[in-house]
């Protein structure tokens, strides 16, 4: 116990005795668990205000050590998931997670935090479901409000084709008990009475895939909550530590590294670190951390952009995506109407927003919602993407021994975290590959069995 | 978005152009392993820096060309050629990639 933790809990139970209500006192269990960090509380909030008590770090600041038993790259929702679950359920402690910017500063922190299960292939439904199971409960593993809406998901389509696709999918889906149903034009109305289904449209409404579990979830929240939790565990959060080489021996290409190696340690702008278990969780840069170890990747970098209009009055109940308009739309608590679309049709590293997106975007929007052409976008921005050919991640181990890979989730990382995290701790606390995670490991498209999502995931989100 | 200078059309907007994706020499099909022709159909190299890549102007003058791009500032740094030629590249530009040849673009032909 650090002195830190030993700080937090005690003023989280001064704040309980102070109030001396009988609820709460029934809550001390809760917050004295020591499995959890603690519980942020109204009567917590009221006591340090009147108190002007200053808030404690929600996770310490501390020197690199020499030495880890795991590394892991990128301090988004994968890296920090891997890193809290590794703590929690194998007890794996002595943990580093290295971002060369903030928490959460890639895609964690620019998705459109919507989360869904219904996938087309029956991998990527399992998959995706038992993520979904687990933001269910976030809030109260983390012990932190991560905002979790299920306000069901529709995906529209505007063609016989897609509406066959909606059903093969809804077929998929309701085989694995997930709640999934096609819809006709009338009950899109009813559920977003903003949206226009009439017949006079260029591409009119021919039905929609409604998914009642889908939903938005606050994605600073996920982030903060994972590095809160692995923070109370002992894993350590190392921010503005950028990885500039990984250290392989053994191996086939230059340097020792490449097939057959073994990894030794990271080099930081910090310092080196030896660690024999290096974990690469950084999306749109994924291929340069792999290419320092000598692994190739079939990623590509493409932007993807989002924006976000003034807020209004909450008129828009459910997620609304529309592949063949290429948008996908939300409304957030505040009343903002967040949008998203397809990736940037060239690969780049560059994160500088067009204005061909904004344009497009609108045009598509105000085909679907006429009644808000008076609307104005507050921002737009854009965040990376690593491409996978097969719109199917790489996860798990590769051909150098001790480096594995989280990478290749293109648009739909942030709804397969929690899960990913899970997997990948399990995978290097028992030094197999889950069963889970089979389907998607790297050496795949050295076999040719690809798991092919594109149905599915190119631009529904 | 950003502007690709056509060898044939000048400057055209991006939108106005397929990217066809980083130039690769293609194995002689009749040769390789299984395993090396999906590493040549699958694996990038991705770079944040220069990369030799085809574009198709599909707006234009419908032709295939090779370029030079800084993925990190979306610079174009040559006057490409059109075709699968890439003489306007420097010889002396490092490229991060096993390929022996540029002389077979397979995406240009």
């Amino acid at each position: 116990m650090t002195t830190f933790r030993n700080l937090v809990s005690s003023s989280s139970l001064n704040s309980v005795r102070d109030s001396g209500s009988k609820t709460i006192e029934s809550m001390k269990k809760l917050k004295s668990d020591p499995s959890k960090p603690p519980r942020y509380s109204a009567a917590g909030l009221f006591v340090k205000g009147a108190k002007g008590d200053t808030w404690p770090r929600v996770w310490r600041e501390v020197d690199l050590k020499k030495s880890y038993d795991v590394v892991i790259v990128g301090g988004g929702v994968h890296g920090l998931a891997t890193a809290y679950y590794l703590a929690t359920n194998h007890g794996i402690t002595n943990v580093a997670v290295l971002d060369k910017a903030y928490l959460g500063s890639g895609g964690s922190g620019r998705n459109t935090a919507i989360v869904r299960s219904n996938y087309l292939t029956p991998e990527g439904v399992a998959f995706y479901d038992r993520s979904l199971t687990l933001y269910n409960t976030m809030s109260t593993d983390l012990n932190l409000n991560v905002m979790f809406s299920e306000r069901g998901h529709m995906t529209l389509a505007h063609t016989d084709s897609a509406l066959r696709t909606m059903r093969w999918r809804a077929e998929v889906n309701k085989l694995q008990n997930i709640n999934s149903s096609v819809i006709d034009p009338q009950e899109v109305k009813k559920l977003a009475p903003s949206l226009d289904v009439s017949p006079n449209t260029r591409y009119p409404i021919q039905g929609a895939l409604y998914h009642p579990p889908g939903g938005t979830i606050r994605h600073d929240a996920v982030v903060w909550g994972y590095a809160r939790g692995a923070d109370h565990r002992g894993v350590e959060m190392h921010q503005q530590t950028e990885v500039l080489d990984i250290m392989v021996e053994g191996g086939d290409g230059p340097d020792g590294k490449g097939r057959g190696g073994r990894v030794t340690g990271v080099r930081t702008n910090r310092g080196d670190i030896s660690a024999p278990i290096v974990v690469n969780c950084t999306a749109g840069w994924a291929t340069l951390i792999s290419d320092m170890a000598g692994v190739k990747l079939p990623i590509n970098t493409h932007p993807l952009q989002a924006a976000v209009t003034e807020p209004v009055k909450v008129f828009l109940p459910t997620v609304v995506v529309s592949g063949s308009l290429h948008v996908y739309v939300s409304q957030t608590d505040r009343g903002e109407l967040v949008f998203g679309a397809s990736v940037d049709p060239f690969a780049t590293y560059s994160m500088k927003g067009s204005l061909e997106f904004t344009e497009e975007l609108a045009g598509h929007v105000l085909e679907l919602m006429p009644n808000i052409g008076r609307m104005r976008l507050l921002r737009q921005w854009a965040g990376l993407c690593d491409m996978t050919p097969d719109y199917s991640p790489v996860m798990g181990f590769t051909p150098v021994d001790g480096f594995l890979c989280d990478v290749g989730w293109g648009t739909y990382g942030f709804k397969a975290g929690p899960v990913s995290g899970e997997q990948m701790a399990e995978a290097i606390a028992t030094q197999s590959v889950p069963k889970l995670i089979e389907p998607f490991k790297l050496s795949r498209f050295e076999d040719g069995n690809l798991v092919g999502e594109k149905g599915a995931a190119a631009v529904g989100h | 978005m950003m502007l690709v200078p056509c060898p044939n059309c000048g400057p055209r907007n991006a939108s106005d152009l397929r990217y066809v994706g980083e130039s690769h020499s293609r194995p002689n099909p009749n040769e390789v392993t299984p395993q090396e022709w999906r590493t040549y159909l699958y694996m990038q190299d991705n770079p944040a820096g220069l990369l030799k890549e085809t574009w198709y102007c599909r707006s234009g003058c419908r032709q295939y060309f090779t370029a030079l791009r800084n993925t990190s500032t979306n610079e174009f740094t040559n006057h490409p050629l059109p075709g699968n030629k890439t003489g306007a590249v420097d010889p002396s530009f490092h490229y991060v990639s096993e390929s022996k040849s540029d002389t077979n673009d397979g995406a240009s032909s």
